[in-house]
């Protein structure tokens, strides 16, 4: 029998010809990943096994990227802790916040993951590298602590889901609300312990970053992993960004799926998740009329350039109402740079929002932009679980900078089409 | 391995940020943790908790973040085990590496109510209900996750085949 593309990979890195699903497996891993609130913890059962030193100094990634810069004492320590074991342990590849962004956003930005890779992250959305082709998952601190040490993970060999996308997005629809689509029509489980594989001729027409979109939010279907088919765009970025040698891993004819869904992407309309899990999902023409409160535009699902670039294109020369607290945060700080450059900091300054160092902030309630209670956000992060952007009591509505920022102009959920 | 004890139940999709929410993630100390077990969905679960206490839920428990002070805070409250019809995967990976013994089992999760008095026995896969008099089967655990239970972990169950 043949096999996804995932378990290609997982096979080449436990060297074996061939995985079945459900088989145990232990995997290479080509990159080990942590952020300031799960290091710790690994850095913690690290210290309690026989090792030293961590098995490559090359291959563990450590981003502050939750509570920094250091929100308040006990995030300070956190930091310290990580800090201090990176620089005993010669960790290349930690990222001080004058460097940083948010882990998903800047681990593909500095080239540390190309096609064909394993890796684990202590990060649920470590899922979002499937965008170039690897296999890549999130997994706990423990986890964390085992692959420094050893440079290996188990796995269970996952089953798959296929998505084939044909056609191309309407105007005002991005990588966001595919992946909303997606999570609406298959649930939050609907993918639990599998992978989901997107090919077809529809890849020519979304961008890498629509791709990191998509892929990001797979665990919000249980995915284990989200993966892309290699194409030119994705080495056109690889390229750009990265040294390390690839290998571009493509499915059998006859790999099994449980599923397989053709999504036409010319059919998917700009979408809203309702509180609280993200497959409460309502096309923009069902939403009707929710006032809202705050506009968060960034997270390691859509804080890069072109979310930015659409955000801004909406706000230019328009005031965000009175009533709504907007907040803008570039996924990283090359991103910072180039949206200054690109005159999009001057935009959202001059329409009324206020713009934040990269960090998560407010997509996990950390700082930053904390919902009251009764309060109610539309936000372009991925996630909208009870009290996950402050007050149990508060709202997180999940939609597309697009969605978001005409929602900040009119002070309720809006279709950008319709400010035109 | 058997574990016994009384029932605490949840619905389907009990997230991460429910059962130890962020705001508290500002420590990994699993004493401090365990004080907001599950407080955004059951704010008395805290102070109600006993040793030995089992949850049982329905679909897609732990989903959400890859946060283990999920359930480490479980672990930390007393709960010896966690019974679902369906666990989210990062959630179950990390119980076991953190020595807390989780079982899939949908009759059970269906069957059980809260209050009940249930037995666990992770090598055949049995679950036995003594308020109800009767007897589930999960899929008992594969050797190797049984063998990281017994260590308490993953780290003990790495360090013991490390030469040192
Ligand atoms: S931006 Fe939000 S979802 Fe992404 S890594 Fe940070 S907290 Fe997690």
């Amino acid at each position: 029998m043949g096999m996804t593309m995932t378990q290609k990979i997982l096979a080449s890195h436990a060297g074996l010809n061939e995985v079945k699903p459900g088989q145990f497996i232990e995997a290479n891993l080509d990159l080990v990943l942590g952020n300031d609130i799960t290091t710790p913890v690994a850095v913690n059962e690290f210290n309690k096994m026989n090792f030293n030193e961590v098995f490559d100094k090359n291959k563990v990634a450590i981003v502050p990227d939750h509570f920094t810069p250091n929100k308040d004492i006990k995030a300070a320590q956190q930091c310290k802790c990580i800090r201090e074991f990176a620089y005993d342990k010669k960790i290349k590849n930690y990222f001080e916040i004058g460097e940083m962004g948010i882990e998903h956003a800047l681990i593909p930005e500095k080239g540390l993951v190309v096609p064909g890779d394993v890796v684990i992250g202590a990060d649920s959305h470590t899922c979002t590298y499937g965008a170039l082709g690897a296999f890549s998952t999130g997994i706990g601190s423990t986890d964390m602590a085992a692959g420094m040490a050893t440079g290996k993970c188990w796995f269970k060999v996952p089953r798959a889901l296929k998505f084939v996308l044909t056609g191309k997005l309407n105007k005002w629809v991005s990588g966001k609300d595919v992946i909303l689509h997606i999570i609406g029509m298959i649930g939050v489980d609907g993918a639990l312990y599998k992978s989901m594989e997107f090919v077809g001729d529809g890849l020519k027409n979304l961008s890498i970053d629509d791709r990191f979109t998509i892929a990001n939010m797979a665990i919000e279907a249980g995915a284990k992993n989200g993966i892309f088919l290699v194409d030119d765009i994705t080495l056109d970025y690889v390229k750009e960004h990265s040294t390390k040698e690839y290998k571009v891993f493509t499915p059998d004819d006859d790999a099994e799926y449980d599923a397989v869904y053709e999504i036409d992407l010319g059919s998917i309309r700009p979408t809203v998740s309702f509180p609280h899990l993200p497959d409460n999902t309502r096309t923009i023409d069902e939403v009707g009329y929710v006032k809202i409160h705050q506009v968060v535009i960034g997270s390691c699902t859509n804080g890069r350039i072109s979310d930015l670039r659409a955000a801004a294109k909406i706000l230019k020369g328009k005031k965000v109402d009175k009533t709504v607290r907007t907040i803008v945060f570039p996924a990283t700080q090359r991103i910072y740079l180039q949206a200054l450059r690109e005159g999009l900091i001057e935009t959202f300054i001059e329409s009324g929002a206020v713009v934040s160092t990269p960090t998560c902030g407010p997509c996990l309630g950390g700082h930053m932009g904390i919902l009251a209670e009764g309060e109610r956000a539309v936000a372009t992060t991925n996630r909208n679980f009870v009290g996950r952007m402050g007050h149990p009591k508060s709202e997180v509505y999940l939609a597309s900078p697009e969605v978001a920022a005409a929602s900040a102009l009119t002070g309720k959920i809006t279709n950008p089409e319709d400010l035109e | 391995m058997k574990k016994r004890g009384r029932v605490f139940k949840f619905g389907d999709n009990v997230d991460t940020d429910v059962i130890i929410p962020a705001r508290y993630l500002n420590t990994s100390d699993p004493k401090e943790l365990a004080k907001h077990c599950m407080e955004d969905i059951d704010a008395e679960f805290a102070f109600k908790v006993k040793k030995d206490d089992i949850i049982v839920a329905d679909k897609n428990f732990g989903c959400g973040s890859s946060r283990e002070h999920a359930p480490i805070s479980i672990k930390a409250s007393g709960v010896s085990c966690v019974i679902a019809s369906t666990f989210a995967r990062i959630f179950y990976r990390n119980s076991f590496n953190i020595g807390l013994p989780i079982l899939e089992c949908e009759e059970a999760a269906k069957d059980i109510d809260a209050g009940d008095e249930i037995e666990v026995d992770f090598s055949s896969g049995e679950i036995f209900n003594l308020t109800k008099n009767k007897t589930y089967r999960a899929q008992p655990l594969p050797e190797f996750m049984q063998e990281i239970i017994n260590k308490d972990g993953l780290i003990n169950y790495i360090s013991k085949d490390k030469d040192v």
